[in-house]
């Protein structure tokens, strides 16, 4: 029976795992050193928050891996012999496979600031990072302050995090607004004032030079590049992005640039070993994504095309339209298609702003064939089907707007804005659009 | 903000402790006009028992009601055994003990809670309302700003099964055992509420109307709390002010005020079978000899469990019931709401529950067939099987013991929906209805979940959220009650609540939305 081997536990790993056994009877093993059991990264946050506890971020009881024959060996893999196919472990065992899947993940970003590897300064990426947050910042007499250095969906978290323990926390963000690399104009200031009203110290256009050592070998303060100031801190969290955790295939014959070089197929150069999720990087880039996609959506995708794949129904890895979602505090986000930073040439832009300042939304279109490229909505929900669809089909925007209540997502009773919405449009763009009525007919044709 | 909170809570230990040791003061004494008032109301013709009453009872003064009731209890007992053993079946006093005990308590109850109702009245719920919104309101602050806030949850020991939780247990559980087995302990209590019983009906306060009465104090102040908790959350308001004008009109005023007219008792909102009694002979001829507004009665109960409940679950899902109309879920969804997170989430306890809920419903239809043969035959029994017998074991066990002391009593251990999850035959009957013929869902958006698991873990109904979540598809479940609360909780807008056409409604998806559009179809052609 071919053995399926997979070094990594997370989302990526799990997924493969998962569908390979649907599909087939081979012999499946995961292999991680962070966890003995699946867990859902993006819920590490809600563990330090007391929303939940980790047995909580376990999407499958224990009994699960056992009763679908998903082997999984907690070890760390110190080489891969892709000459014999096995694979070292760091206590001196060896496991075999037939095909290797490496779904290794990230690791936290560190440029080389001075102090970058004392304690109490880290990332927020592992189960390991979540037990130091407890050490070093258990609560706000051990940690009088923390700084969180890059201000990115990772930083935000920590932030909050930090703040649902009443911690005082600086937030450095190199760039002029919050996470504007992503973000339009209009969204990030939102999200800056968000930062701002839970009383979190937000430093923008501010970097860090280096951190600053107690006797005891642990962060004392950091100071800030350019002004030199100086700040007293017992936390210092890096979330500067993360890049691909590709430690286990170096000093192999597996090629690697930034992450795990793969084709189309989540192939890498050497048969029979693949690479996918946080770790893998494309050749060359898909359409407008990019070349790695650190993203929870994209590995769970990644996996269940390889499983395909494995399984003997070779199958590229063609993701779909483009999605993703966050949570800033207390601001919900979801975006579909492409709304850039900036406008490219051929694109215009519509934005609505509810008066409460925490909703809105703002559209990404052809201005020449008007056709709808993307959407990001903040403080309102929306049908990810209406929009699949609606990129799929190559909708105007002018449709988008007249369905806008079929793709309202917010819970029942919730104050609709369509109308204002379609309005503002019509009166910036001299068009007479018409808000359509919900209709379900339209709603579940998108199936 | 801090400082209104602890001061609150210290007036709501007082009013607490107030009210616990009133259990423990008052002095009884029978009159001999006492005795003789009851032994004619109620054609006493047992002598054991008057002699009894009268050697060891009468003229006495008991300074607590324990000794008290152990006195009328083992009278009545022992003059129940002599008779029945020489078959003077005639002479046996076929009330249960500790209500007769009560009876007479209430009557010859003297001293300071009696004499200053009022005054205990607010020293008891006063302090205890007023306390509990000390500690309550000042959350509009401290919490932050609107937006889910279950920060610290399962660090808070009252919360998270821990030494509060425990004692709130056994606070809850000693409450219902004493309600349900043993009245006579509580006069005092319902001493208290006899001003406003009074009020209402006209008559003093039962310990049914001091339960009705702390149900619907107890709501009110806890709907504070969810309307501060969800002030961001529409949906959330106007279900707590649904569940709350529910309990207050239907189970509590109007009730109240048919008895002043003479009318039956009668809560329009409970259905058969939660409302396990309502085909009992006793009702059945109550509401007969009720003339007009007994007829209605009647035909309303049989209408609404036949055919409103079932409609309504079919357009908008057995929430209509369970989270805004019912009381048990009004309670649940109020006292029960800090305790959500502690239901059980794993695959074996759905499997308990399927089977538990159903048996009780197949129990309460069974014992409902053997009350209405037998009410329409005459005869006593069913295959051998009293029927009245059958009725007092499910009155004991599911009416007493799984509805009160498990159901309510067991929130901060097994979470709030104990008895709906696990006991409740109307919600067994709603979920087979809601589960096959129903436009209600809970709609899982594409491919946005990130397994964070916060839906699960607040489903106070225990379903797994997440596993349907993560594979994309919709949340059709028997037990979903539709409170809302997995849609509040998500992070990314994944869920929402709502009724929609039957088709496509259960939607089993291989690949989630998002990934290649072939493979998609590809597995759907599979």
């Amino acid at each position: 029976m071919e053995h399926i081997v997979i070094i990594g536990n997370g989302i990526s790993g799990v997924t493969v795992a998962r569908h390979i056994r649907k599909a087939s009877d081979k012999q499946i093993t995961i292999v991680s050193a962070e966890s003995d059991y699946f867990f859902s990264r993006t819920a590490l946050m809600y563990v330090y928050m007391g929303h939940m506890k980790f047995e909580h971020t376990k999407p499958y009881e224990d009994w699960f891996w056992k009763k679908n024959r998903i082997d999984l060996k907690t070890g760390y893999v110190e080489h891969i012999d892709t000459d014999t196919s096995s694979l070292l472990f760091a206590d001196g065992t060896n496991l075999s496979y037939d095909k290797l899947i490496i779904a290794t993940g990230s690791k936290t970003n560190k440029f080389g600031w001075p102090g970058q590897d004392l304690k109490g300064v880290q990332g927020l990426y592992s189960k390991q990072d979540l037990e130091n947050l407890e050490v070093y910042a258990p609560n706000n007499q051990a940690c009088k302050r923390a700084v969180i250095v890059g201000g990115g969906l990772i930083g935000i978290e920590l932030a909050e995090m930090l703040h649902s323990r009443h911690i005082p926390v600086t937030f450095l963000v190199r760039e002029s607004s919050f996470w504007n690399g992503v973000l339009p104009k209009e969204e990030s200031e939102m999200i800056n004032k968000e930062i701002l009203n839970n009383g979190i110290d937000l430093r923008l256009s501010s970097s860090l030079k280096e951190v600053i050592s107690d006797e005891s070998g642990q962060v004392k303060s950091i100071i800030i590049e350019g002004t030199g100031e100086e700040i007293p801190c017992n936390l210092v969290g890096l979330t500067a992005g993360v890049s691909p955790n590709i430690d286990v295939a170096k000093n192999s014959n597996i090629e690697t640039g930034r992450g795990i070089k793969v084709n189309r197929f989540l192939e890498t150069n050497i048969p029979n070993i693949y690479a996918i999720g946080d770790c893998a990087e494309q050749h060359e880039a898909i359409g407008n994504r990019r070349p790695i996609e650190a993203v929870w959506y994209t590995g769970r995708m990644m996996g269940e095309v390889l499983a395909q794949t494995i399984c003997g129904n070779r199958m590229a890895y063609k993701p779909g339209h483009w999605f993703n979602s966050a949570k800033f505090i207390d601001i919900e986000y979801q975006t579909y298609g492409w709304v850039w930073a900036q406008p490219k040439e051929n694109e215009a832009r519509f934005y609505w702003e509810h008066e409460s300042g925490k909703r809105c939304i703002h559209i990404n279109y052809d201005k020449n064939t008007r056709e709808f490229l993307g959407i990001n909505n903040f403080g309102i929900r929306m049908r990810h089907e209406f929009f699949d669809k609606v990129l799929t089909e190559k909708k105007s925007v002018e449709y988008v707007l007249e369905h806008l209540a079929d793709a309202n997502f917010d819970p029942e009773f919730y104050k609709l804005h369509e109308k204002e919405i379609v309005a503002k449009f019509n009166i910036e763009n001299n068009t007479n659009i018409q808000l359509k009525k919900k209709s379900w007919k339209r709603i579940f044709q998108t199936n | 903000m801090k400082t209104i909170q602890n001061i609150g809570l210290t007036l709501f230990l007082a009013g607490l402790t107030v009210f616990i040791s009133l259990i423990f003061i008052g002095k009884y004494e029978v009159t001999p006009q006492i005795l003789d008032e009851l032994v004619s109301n109620k054609g006493i013709k047992s002598e054991l028992f008057i002699n009894d009453m009268k050697a060891h009872v009468v003229g006495k003064e008991f300074s607590n009601p324990f000794s008290f009731s152990s006195e009328i209890t083992s009278a009545l007992e022992t003059a129940n055994e002599t008779y029945k053993q020489n078959s003077e079946w005639g002479k046996v006093i076929w009330d249960k003990p500790h209500s007769l005990s009560y009876e007479i308590a209430k009557k010859s109850g003297t001293g300071i809670v009696k004499e200053n109702k009022s005054l205990f009245w607010w020293l008891t719920f006063g302090l205890g309302i007023l306390g509990a919104l000390m500690y309550i309101i000042p959350n509009v602050v401290i919490l932050g700003r609107p937006g889910i806030k279950n920060n610290g949850i399962w660090f808070d020991a009252s919360m998270n099964r821990g030494w509060i939780g425990w004692f709130a247990f056994v606070f809850l559980v000693s409450f219902y055992l004493l309600l349900y087995f043993r009245p006579d302990f509580i006069v005092n209590w319902t001493y208290v509420v006899d001003p406003i019983s009074e009020n209402l009906s006209g008559n003093l306060a039962s310990q049914w109307f001091l339960y009705g009465f702390l149900y619907c104090t107890v709501m009110t102040v806890m709907a504070v709390r969810m309307y501060i908790k969800y002030r961001h959350n529409k949906y959330q308001i106007l279900r707590t002010t649904s569940v709350l004008f529910f309990q207050i009109v239907f189970a509590f005023l109007i009730p109240e005020i048919l008895v002043r007219f003479e009318k039956p008792w009668y809560d329009f909102k409970n259905a058969f079978p939660l409302d396990y009694d309502f085909f009992f002979s006793w009702n059945l001829n109550e509401l007969m000899a009720s003339g007009g507004l007994g007829l209605f009665i009647l035909v309303w109960g049989v209408v609404l469990t036949l055919v409103i409940v079932p409609v309504m679950v079919y357009f908008f899902g057995k929430r209509w019931y369970c989270s805004w109309v019912c009381g048990c879920g009004g309670l649940a969804e109020t006292l029960g709401d800090p305790y959500r997170q502690l239901s059980d989430k794993s695959l074996i306890a759905w499997k308990f529950e399927r089977w538990i809920v159903h048996g009780v419903l197949v129990f309460a239809i069974v014992m409902t067939g053997f009350t209405l043969y037998t009410y329409f035959s005459g005869t006593e029994a069913v295959l051998g099987i009293k029927t009245q017998t059958i009725q007092d074991i499910y009155g004991f066990l599911i009416g007493a013991i799984f509805a009160g002391v498990i159901g309510t009593g067991f929130y901060p251990i097994f979470g709030n929906r104990v008895w709906c999850r696990f006991g409740c035959p109307l919600a067994a009957y709603l979920g087979i209805v809601q589960r096959f013929k129903s436009r209600f869902r809970i709609t899982t958006n594409g491919g946005q979940c990130i397994s964070c698991g916060n839906c699960s873990t607040y489903c106070e109904q225990g379903i797994d959220v997440r596993a349907y979540a993560q594979k994309g598809e919709n949340i059709v479940r028997s037990s979903c009650v539709g409170c809302g609360i997995c849609s509040a909780v998500c992070p990314r807008g994944v869920l929402k609540l709502e009724n929609g056409p039957e088709d496509g409604r259960i939607n089993p998806t291989e690949i989630l939305l998002g990934n290649d559009v072939d493979l998609m179809d590809l597995l759907k052609q599979k």
